[in-house]
Formats: structure tokens, sequence, C-alpha cells
């Protein structure tokens, strides 16, 4: 079907604007029930576009007929429509954890989720740059009101500092983008990457500036050093599937930076080829190591949680600093592993901190649990996968990005600080499992609120992907292979999405 | 033209990143109102400056480029959109944290000299 490309767009919006409306905008369990169809019609239309892009290959999805570059077209490819089923498949499990009671602390929760979607999608599925910026815009307002929801100072404060900086983050793009169009006078992505390699001189360098502020707005939506600052206090503090949905977030990202840096200044770009690289590599590591710092610091599970968010960026950051095929294939599958596993864990820490009174995730000896054995096995899945210990999905994607290094100076930068990354996990899970789990006193709380049966199948259903990638390892790693190669190939990736240029 | 309009562009811009600085959300609002200012001006000059020149084919000799004027018009919207959040959010913040500094507490002057200076203020 043509419009199968849109669909990942037009199915959050409709349902969102569809539950502002009455009678649904009334009644919390109708909105439920919508939120719930929607995720799943939106999972379905992923899963036929990721089919349908494998089989047939890349969609260009022309809006309102006009056709690239001078009107806005949505690009389907392997790479964003695998990670547009990763955002369905998320967005599904954490609506149904939403709607066991999480979903009631505020207003218009369920439309702000759609909306947020909506944006994710639209930002993996955009081939133009001033629309890539529209959609990070769409993702980012309905953030700031997902991150209040629910109240409270800490949420008010940490929106506070995520606010403005993402509103000069903003401004910085808006820069950024007239810059290039200044000096490319274009914006559709396969456009810009076919015109950088013409660029000369004072021209180029004018691009150089435009390009690298881009970097700066990338990195500081990607959690890159020096930009993290903001990223623990805000997912520590937000709601449990807010937190979880923003999981993907930073990936978003990862993936403009793979997408602008690869695709448009890559190795075609002529004086501005790789121009990311010589400030990725250092960024990149710094931040593996920041992360890990932090990991060591961690004071409870959620704050743990964010910094291996940190951890996981850093070590994407340093797929895009090797800059290979290779490499982009272990960021993607690396990437749908750590989604998946870290939003876990931010719903296995709410579920853990609701059963032990006033101690809540912290790790101090408290109450013990209601649900010992579940939850331990579950916080050992999600540990194993997170940490990267065999048989889970951490190890392959570790094992993949570490395969990737090419020469032997990055080799010797790379693996000692992805594996110091990967020992400070492993010490600070057992710490925490161990306080958590085994120093016990007293009876069990007399508020704590044992889990209920969607939350365990939503938390389940997320901590299951860590296997099953490894199971399907074998597919999932060639058609991620596939995804990097058409990424790095400016033949397939700009040439062929414009109809009557040839190289 | 060129020269006046780059300096009104870096004076807005080098104010909105100056009080996007300051330790109190008021004045953050106003530096990201500044540099949105800022932006859309910038943006407006990408497709260069040009005198008598409409932006519809066959108005006038010279035509100049409508995409940067539609790009403008999508940044203000959104700029509108953002700045009345973040000022909704200030007050909220206001409220709830009991004062106007964005780290929620004012930072503890060591001296009464670096109070009278301005300082962090």
């Amino acid at each position: 079907m043509q419009h199968l490309s849109i669909f990942p767009i037009l199915i959050p919006l409709l349902f969102g604007a569809l539950m502002l409306l009455p009678p649904i905008s009334r009644d919390i369990n109708s909105q439920r029930v919508t939120s719930i169809i929607g995720t799943l019609f939106l999972l379905i239309s992923s899963a036929v576009l990721l089919y349908k892009i494998n089989t047939d290959g890349v969609q260009l999805y022309a809006l309102g007929g006009w056709q690239a570059p001078f009107g806005i077209a949505l690009v389907a490819d392997k790479v964003s429509s695998l990670l547009v089923l990763l955002t369905a498949f998320l967005s599904f499990c954490v609506m149904l954890y939403a709607v066991a009671g999480q979903d009631r602390g505020g207003a218009y929760f369920h439309p702000l989720f759609m909306f947020q979607i909506m944006g994710i999608n639209g930002a993996f599925l955009t081939g133009d740059i001033f629309n890539l910026f529209v959609f990070f815009e769409v993702l980012l307002i309905a953030s700031y009101a997902l991150l209040i929801h629910a109240g409270g100072k800490q949420k008010t404060q940490a929106a506070l500092h995520y606010v403005i900086l993402n509103l000069v983050g903003s401004s910085l793009f808006l820069f950024g983008l007239g810059i290039l169009y200044g000096t490319l006078g274009t914006l559709n992505m396969a456009d810009m990457a076919i015109k950088v390699g013409e660029l000369q001189g004072e021209t180029a360098t004018l691009a150089k500036t435009g390009a690298l502020l881009l970097l700066v707005v990338f990195g500081l939506k990607a959690a890159m050093l020096p930009m993290h600052f903001w990223l623990p206090k805000t997912y520590a503090s937000a709601s449990a599937p807010v937190a979880a949905l923003f999981a993907i977030m930073t990936k978003v990202g990862i993936y403009s930076i793979f997408r602008v840096y690869t695709v448009i200044f890559g190795e075609h770009a002529g004086e501005l080829a790789n121009i990311a690289t010589p400030w990725l590599w250092p960024l990149a590591l710094l931040t593996i190591a920041i992360g890990s710092i932090g990991v060591f610091a961690s004071p409870s599970l959620k704050i743990l949680s964010a910094n291996l968010v940190i951890v996981s960026s850093g070590s994407l950051l340093a797929c895009a600093a090797i800059n290979s095929a290779a490499a982009t294939s272990a960021a993607l599958y690396y990437m749908v592993h750590s989604t998946l596993a870290s939003a876990g864990l931010f719903l296995l820490a709410d579920v853990m901190a609701r059963q032990r009174g006033k101690a809540e995730d912290r790790f101090v000896r408290s109450r013990p649990f209601v649900q010992p054995r579940l939850l331990g096995f579950a916080f050992a899945i999600s540990a194993l996968a997170l940490i990267g210990m065999p048989p889970l999905s951490g190890f392959v994607g570790k094992i993949m990005i570490l395969q990737a290094t090419q020469s032997t100076a990055q080799t010797m930068w790379v693996w000692p600080l992805i594996l110091i990354g990967s020992l400070a996990a492993l010490i600070t899970f057992s710490r925490a499992g161990t306080t958590l789990f085994w120093r016990h006193n007293g009876t069990v709380a007399n508020e704590a609120i044992p889990a209920k049966t969607t939350e365990i199948i939503s938390i389940a259903l997320l901590l299951l992907a860590s296997p099953i990638l490894v199971l399907f390892g074998g597919d999932i790693s060639e058609f991620t292979q596939q995804a990097a190669d058409y990424l790095h190939d400016i033949q397939s990736s700009a040439y062929d999405l414009l109809p009557g240029v040839t190289q | 033209m060129e020269g006046l309009y780059a300096f009104c562009v870096g004076l807005l811009t080098a104010c909105g990143i100056f009080l996007a600085l300051r330790g109190r959300s008021f004045s953050v609002v106003i530096g990201l109102t500044l540099l949105s200012y800022a932006v859309n001006l910038f943006l407006f000059a990408s497709g260069r400056l040009k005198l008598n020149a409409a932006a519809v084919l066959g108005q006038s000799e010279q035509y100049s480029d409508p995409l940067p004027q539609a790009l403008v018009l999508t940044a203000i919207v959104i700029g509108f959109a953002m700045t009345a959040f973040a000022v909704i959010l200030a007050m909220r913040a206001r409220a709830d944290l009991g004062n106007d500094h964005v780290d929620g507490t004012i930072p503890t002057q060591p001296n009464p000299t670096a109070r009278k200076s301005g300082g962090s203020q």
C-alpha cells in the first residue's frame, strides 16, 4: 500500500486528537481502551511497513504530491522503519503499564503520549531536515508536558532545566539550518548530500559551522558530553511510563547524528567529508567514562538506569565516530537492545519503589518486597541484559561494537572504555541487588502495592525482547547490516531518492 | 544594509545568550525570546537580502526566495508556543519551589559585597 509509510505519523495523530474530544476525553477508561487500540494499530502498521521495506526496498512518500527536493518527502528505509517498529513496540508496552493506574496523575496523559509518539516517528521517517526540526519540536513539547505529569517539586525543577536547555537547543538548530540553507540552497537531506560536495573555500567553512551547530543540538538530545547534565535528574524524576518512553528520546538524537553525518557530511562531502568524526571521538569516549562514573555513584535504581542511558549513548556515539558500515550495524542492534532494556528497568524500578515504603528505590535497608521472587527474577534479567553478560542481547550488541573497531588505535580506546562501562554496571548492579533483595528488616510495608497483571505483562514483554534479540540474532544483525550498508552508500541513500538526478 | 542587519542579529543573539545564562527564570524567558527573534531574522536572511523583490514570480523584476519566509513563519509559530509554555512553567516553578531561581534554591552568597555587585542574582 503506498500510504503505509505515513501511517506511523497519522495513527498517533488521529488517536491523540480523538482522545481530546468528548465523549472519550471525559472518561479515563475509554481513553485507556483507545490508547491500547491506537498503539496496537501502530505496532501492526509498523511491522507491515518493515516487512514491505524488507521485500520491496525503500519507500519514498511525497507529501501533497510535491516531488522532492521541492516538497517534503518521507523516506521509509530499513533504518527508519526498524526504529519506527522499535518505537511502536516500546509505546505499546509502556501504554500497557500506564493503563494500570500510572496515567491517573494528571489530565491529558493519553493524548500527550500519542503526540510524543507521533513526533518520534516523524523524526525517524522524514527526509527533510527542516521537517526534522518540526518533528523534534512536536516530540519536545509533548515531552515537556509529560515530564511534569503527576506533578511534584522535583518534576517542576527538572522540567524547568529540561525546557530551557531544549529551547536554547531549538534556537541553535534553527541557526544551523539557516546557515545550511543559505549555503546549500536546499533542505532535502538527499539533495543536501549531493550538493555539499560542490562547496569550496569560504562557503564550505560556513556550511561546516552550520553542520557543527547541528551536532551540538543532536548531542544535547543524545546526552553527549558536556550536554548530558540534564539527563539523570530528568529521567529519575519523571513518572515511570514517561521515563520508559524517554528511553527512545536519546536515540532520536543518535539517529539524527547517523543520518546527517553519514549521509550528508559523510565520505562524499568533498571538503566537508567526515567533519563530525574528530569531535565525536573524544566526546563519545568521555561520555562513556562520565556515564560509568555516574553508574558507580548512583544512589537509587532510577538514577542508575538514567546513568546507564548515558553509557549506552556514549557507546552509540563511539559507533558513529568509527564511521563504518559494520559500526552502524552494531549501533542499530545495540540501539534496539538498550532502548528496550532500559525502558524495562525504569518500569521495574517503579514497581520496586512502590513496595519498599519510604525507602522507595534508594539503595538502603528497607522492608521486604511483597513479590520478592517475581521482582528478583525480572531484576536479574534486566541487569544481565544491561551489563552485557551472556546469554542476553547486551552481550551480542557489545561484541558487535567491539568487533567494529578498525585500527589498533581505535581498539585501544574503545575496548577498555566499553568493558570498564560494563564492569561499572556489573559492580553497581550486584551492590544494588544485594541491598534491594537481601538487606531487610521488619515486615512488609502497609502501603506496599503489589504489581498488577498488566504491569507484569508489560515488563515481561520488554525483558523478553532481550532473549528474542539473541535467538534471532543472525537475522536481525543481517538486517541491520543491510540497513547500515544502505546508509553508507550515497547512491542508494541520496541519488536514488531524487528522481532525475544521477551521479 | 547587510552590515546593519547582521549587527542587529548579533546584538539580539548576544543579549539573548546573556539573559538566558542568568539565574532568575524571568530573565531566562526574556533571553529565550530575544534568541528566538534573532533566529527568525537570521532565517529570513538565509534567502539573501534584496530590495524591491516580491516573493511571487512576475510581480517585480527581481524575485526573492519564498522558502525562508515559510520557514520563519513556522519558526515564529513554534517559538511562540514554546515561549508560552516556558512562561507558564516558570510561574508554576515559582509557586512550587517558592522562589524564581532556575535551580529552585537561591544560592547563598559568601559575603554582602558579592550580593551588591549582582553575582548570580
